[in-house]
């Protein structure tokens, strides 16, 4: 039963972090409604920049403060540079841009900081959480910083004034500037808060996977997988999916005989196959009816 | 009464199709103006041509300011608001944030609190139904939450899209009764697109008829409606 337990709370905390890849794939679905695919080299970027500031010597909250500032900005700025010349093209242009931005930031990181493996700090340690073998303080920390970020966007998607046109922008953009929403700058803003969310999840990631340009490769997969399960069209499900992801993970790689270490990915991936050819949709997805 | 809205020589396009061939008119404060034309007239170009969502030259002024080359979503801002073709309701969202949303350019929060309420005494159903999706409302629902979004803007002038279509008839001598109330009381002026123009006459001050592009008729509605001969050639009842 402990065994159980612990692999669960184990993947709760893994699954937050692809909960968060996942919520920032689905803020860009939404806004453009095209699949991010350098939405993980983004976030491991930003975790370098963090990685540096430290190195300078500037204090860990102060580094990751920084890191999600110049993320938000970042991400505006890749959507205005790369993005917004590209929306009326077609779909394969655009993903033709994302592998090119995949590829860039790759490569940059690599070249500026090398292809060598680092230690990346945790500032909530990692002895056991409140005396329990559990759970470590680490993983904890890393649920608690999700939920708080979770809670956050809720209110601000809910109760704010911007938030509430963000979202109309996604859901009506022809409306949303008939009624005075500026739709184009509700995009920027939507690439600059995932920017900002990914950068949250690879800095909270990197201790456990270690930094180096190739660390979000899996973690983006698994995001991925959470966002088509909760479906890419609910924020909440993408959420929600990326815990269960997370926790499924970790229960097959303990339970399921031969499966291990290795096989946990595709195992991962099968049961997201399953889902969608019961629920193509995803679980929380709203299927798109279009009047023809 | 003074004009709120000259259009001049409007030529409007999509792609390389011309949709409207040198479209002149005017609008004067506080009136209710419809323009009536047969499918594919026009109607729903010129409304969109103001707005800036189809590509057009020629001149346009809302109370003497050129509104050529400004956006959507700032044209909103010169107190024009536009209840368009489909009624644009934010289907995924509840009633009252669809109304929030039509005041989303407006700072004075008391004044939006208490706008909510009277949109709420105008049209009761809303009230009861404020925390629903707007998706699952029926149309005659949606059309009337749509005029409600619009007035939220507390705009000058109103552009209405063919507000009857797929409506019950009993419906729309609902929401006509509704919209000249709008006029009369709120002074807010309108430009109602129809289809149905016997009752869009009924409700008018001022008409002028579309076809392929052009105005080809105009003036006062009472006098179009009496007019037999420009019932049969151009309205068809």
């Amino acid at each position: 039963m402990e065994l159980f337990t612990n692999q669960v709370l184990a993947g709760i905390a893994t699954g937050a972090i692809y909960a968060c890849m996942a919520l920032a794939v689905v803020m860009i679905y939404q806004a453009i409604d095209h699949l991010n695919f350098a939405q993980g080299e983004m976030a491991m970027f930003s975790t370098f920049i963090s990685w540096q500031l430290m190195q300078w010597g500037v204090p860990y909250w102060g580094a990751f403060i920084i890191a999600l500032a110049l993320s938000f900005v970042g991400g505006i700025a890749i959507e205005r540079i790369l993005f917004k010349p590209l929306a009326k093209a077609p779909v394969l242009t655009n993903v033709a841009g994302f592998i090119a931005l995949y590829a860039i930031i790759n490569s940059s990181a690599g070249l500026i900081w090398d292809f060598t493996i680092k230690q990346y700090p945790t500032p909530f340690g990692s002895s056991p959480f409140l005396g329990s073998q559990l759970i470590s303080t680490h993983q904890a920390g890393m649920i608690g910083v999700t939920v708080l970020l979770l809670i956050g966007l809720y209110f601000f998607f809910q109760y704010t004034r911007i938030g509430l046109a963000m979202r109309a922008a996604a859901s009506v953009p022809e409306s949303a500037r008939l009624v005075g929403i500026n739709t184009s700058w509700m995009i920027a803003l939507g690439w600059g808060m995932a920017s900002a969310i990914g950068a949250i999840a690879g800095m909270l990631i990197a201790p456990v996977v270690f930094l180096e340009p190739n660390m979000m490769g899996g973690v983006l997969i698994y995001g991925f997988a959470a966002a088509v399960l909760g479906g890419l069209t609910s924020p909440f499900g993408a959420v929600v999916g990326g815990f269960l992801v997370g926790i499924f993970e970790n229960l097959a790689g303990t339970y399921i005989p031969g499966v291990g270490n290795e096989l946990k990915l595709p195992i991962a991936l099968a049961l997201i196959i399953s889902v969608l050819v019961v629920k193509p949709a995803g679980l929380f997805g709203r299927h798109i009816v279009k009047r023809v | 009464m003074t004009t709120l809205l000259n259009v001049k020589d409007l030529r409007a396009y999509y792609g390389q199709v011309q949709a409207l061939h040198g479209l002149s008119f005017s609008l004067s404060e506080g009136s209710l103006t419809t323009l009536l034309g047969a499918n594919g007239a026009g109607k729903t170009t010129t409304l969109r041509a103001i707005c800036n969502m189809v590509r057009s030259t020629g001149g346009i002024e809302f109370d003497g300011k050129p509104l050529n080359n400004k956006s959507t979503e700032s044209i909103v801002r010169f107190g024009i608001a536009h209840v368009p073709q489909g009624r644009g309701t934010f289907t995924t969202m509840t009633v009252e944030e669809n109304l929030q949303l039509g005041a989303i350019t407006r700072k004075d929060n008391a004044g939006i609190v208490s706008d909510i309420e009277r949109m709420y005494a105008h049209f009761p159903v809303l009230k009861q139904r404020h925390t629903q999706q707007a998706g699952t409302l029926s149309g005659g629902e949606q059309q009337m939450l749509a005029v409600a979004r619009a007035l939220m803007l507390r705009p000058r002038l109103m552009l209405l899209d063919e507000p009857s279509f797929g409506l019950a008839p009993l419906v729309v001598r609902d929401l006509f009764g509704i919209l000249g109330k709008i006029n009369r009381e709120d002074k807010v002026s309108i430009l109602v697109v129809e289809q149905n123009a016997q009752l869009a006459l009924e409700l008018a001050d001022q008409a002028y008829v579309i076809e392929t592009g052009r105005i080809v008729m105009s003036g006062n509605a009472k006098d179009i409606a009496n007019n037999e001969e420009i019932r049969k050639s151009y309205l068809g009842y």
